[in-house]
């Protein structure tokens, strides 16, 4: 069957953008860039490790899409709820990822997303309680490349 | 308009916890990719998603370009009254979506 | 590319001594290459409020439902809802095309009703409409065994297909057998060689970060022995969809499945 031309043209440019989105890496963040941004999330206040449970899978076959979930122990009540969660990563070129506005309508303080992990890192989740206080939770995430891209 | 998947349960009992799932085709584009001309192609991100219930925002999240492209958002909502949800992303070069689920609570 | 050449050079530190002459996987051990993904990946692909396949599914059956061409019809005005006229359809595909005189693959097919029965433009190959609608209609075979016709032409073109399968090809002198049927299994890199059967396409791979059809699969696989790829619809791919949906037969189909 006859194709325009413009096909081939169309597959090189998406074989190209692929072969960029990992491997042309643009300065990464750092995990001091990483403590920042969550040091800045959290206005200076101490942070505790629990009550957050992060849910990553130790092995992602391939960057470009970790699944991610966040849950928060909390009755999530007009006096005591969640207010915020966000994620973190460190080998990204930006150190935030998503950072999601809760409230007692909620009914649990559940978050599900997927992310880009340019290499394996460590991913920190921190949620701010109404009472002030901050909790976290972080896993490690070992990326495999994809075996067989487009050349 | 981009194609958008949302997923609400069609009815619930009041004070039930219910999920919402959405996924959104967009490419997210990180600003840190060169094109094909070896040139950075320019950020594109969905930047703020809402979800509005009873009149009153429930949800909402910033999102940054480490969010995977055709972002997929997941979070749940304690079921008060029959209505709307309505759903909304908004993001570079003037994006904007708004989807509506409606939701029957008894 | 760097991340496929490595890996493939891996493949080679690996595997070098065992690549021997290719034996089919026997019937019994044939199996989706879904089963060997990680829990998150099969999440995703199972649950269709989670899956980004099912975006481009939605846009197929929009345009399923859209008149097109100069014949101002749409495919359902002439095939009816797709879950009844389209319901097993991609599970017997390639099939014979007595019009071409030629072995066709459905999106062969559906560029021929688009181009003859609707007297639209051809969509490119790997466009996002031309992949929505065969994302839609092979989603009517989800669940369905493979069942690849067996006419003469279709036997002949498997036949066709299961040679280019076996024969070396590419700067490392690999054949497809030499990874899918003597070193399923094992691991490359970190990701494990899949049997490499068609069951889930178009498919929504992570790499492409979209979805792509069995073609672009086959082509990704030939770059990365650094093998010349055949262009967009060449007879050679035809080929090989019809000898791996004959090796995948009695399998079932999964479009859209989600890929690494
Ligand atoms: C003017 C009528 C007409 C329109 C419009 C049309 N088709 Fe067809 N299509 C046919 C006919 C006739 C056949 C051959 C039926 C047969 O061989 O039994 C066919 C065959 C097919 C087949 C192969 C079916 C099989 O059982 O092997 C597919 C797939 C298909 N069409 C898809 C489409 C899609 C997708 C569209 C819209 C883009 C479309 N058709 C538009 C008339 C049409
Ligand atoms: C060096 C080993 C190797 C060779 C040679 C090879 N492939 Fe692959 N193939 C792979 C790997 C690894 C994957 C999975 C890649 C991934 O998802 O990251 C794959 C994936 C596939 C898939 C997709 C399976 C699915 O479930 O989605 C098909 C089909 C396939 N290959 C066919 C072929 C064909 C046809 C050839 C010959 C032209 C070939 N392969 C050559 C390693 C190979």
């Amino acid at each position: 069957m006859a194709k325009p031309l413009t096909r081939r043209h169309a597959l090189r440019t998406g074989a190209a953008a692929a072969a960029a989105s990992l491997l042309v890496t643009p300065v990464l963040a750092t995990p001091d860039e990483r403590a920042e941004a969550i040091r800045a999330f959290a206005g200076g206040a101490e942070i505790r490790d629990g009550r957050v449970k992060l849910d990553l899978p130790p092995l992602v076959e391939n960057g470009n899409a970790a699944p991610l979930g966040v849950e928060v122990d909390s009755p999530m009540t007009d006096a005591d709820h969640v207010r915020r969660i966000a994620v973190f990563n460190e080998r990204n070129p930006q150190p935030n990822v998503v950072t999601a506005a809760f409230g007692p309508r909620s009914g649990r303080a559940s978050l599900g997303t997927r992310i880009r992990l340019a290499t394996s890192q460590r991913i920190t989740a921190v949620a701010e309680m109404s009472d002030g206080t901050y909790w976290s939770a972080s896993a490690d995430v070992i990326v495999t490349l994809a075996a067989c891209v487009e050349g | 308009m981009a194609r958008a998947l949302v997923n609400v349960p069609k009815r619930a009992h009041r004070g039930e916890v219910i999920e919402v799932k959405t996924l959104i085709a967009h490419p997210m584009e990180t600003g840190y990719r060169p094109g094909p001309s070896g040139r950075i192609l320019p950020r594109d991100i969905i930047s703020r998603f809402t979800c509005t219930y009873g009149g009153e925002e429930v949800f909402s999240a910033e999102l940054h370009p480490a969010v995977s492209a055709n972002p997929y958002l997941a979070f749940t909502l304690e079921a008060r009254e029959s209505g709307p949800i309505t759903l909304t992303w908004t993001g570079d070069n003037g994006f904007r979506q708004v989807e509506t689920a409606l939701i029957e609570v008894a | 590319m760097t991340g496929c050449i490595l890996a493939f050079a891996a493949v080679l530190a690996v595997l070098g001594p065992s690549i021997a002459a290719a034996a089919e996987i026997a019937p019994p051990d044939r199996r989706s290459d879904t089963i060997a993904m990680s829990p998150a990946l099969r999440a995703m692909q199972a649950d269709d409020a989670a899956n980004p396949g099912m975006l481009s599914v939605l846009d197929g059956e929009a345009l399923w439902n859209t008149r097109a061409g100069d014949a101002a019809r749409s495919c359902a005005d002439c095939h009816g809802p797709a879950a009844t006229g389209m319901r097993g359809v991609a599970a017997r595909h390639p099939a014979w095309n007595k019009a071409s005189g030629a072995p066709m693959d459905l999106t062969g097919r559906i560029e021929m009703c688009r181009t003859e029965n609707q007297r639209a433009p051809p969509l490119p190959a790997e466009s996002p409409d031309l992949l929505a609608l065969s994302a839609y209609v092979a989603h009517q075979s989800r669940g369905m065994p493979i069942s690849p016709p067996d006419d003469p032409g279709t036997a002949a073109a498997r036949e066709r297909g299961r040679r280019l399968f076996t024969a070396r090809i590419g700067q490392l002198d690999l054949s497809c057998a030499a990874c899918h049927d003597d070193n399923w299994g094992k691991r490359l890199a970190g990701s494990p060689i899949p049997q490499g059967h068609p069951v889930g396409y178009p498919a929504y791979r992570l790499e492409w970060q979209a979805l792509g059809s069995l073609q672009r699969r086959l082509r990704n696989c030939m770059s990365g022995v650094r093998a010349e790829p055949y262009r967009f619809d060449a007879p050679e791919l035809v080929d090989l969809e019809a000898y791996l949906m004959g090796r995948a037969a009695g399998l079932a189909m999964e479009t859209p499945a989600v890929r690494p």
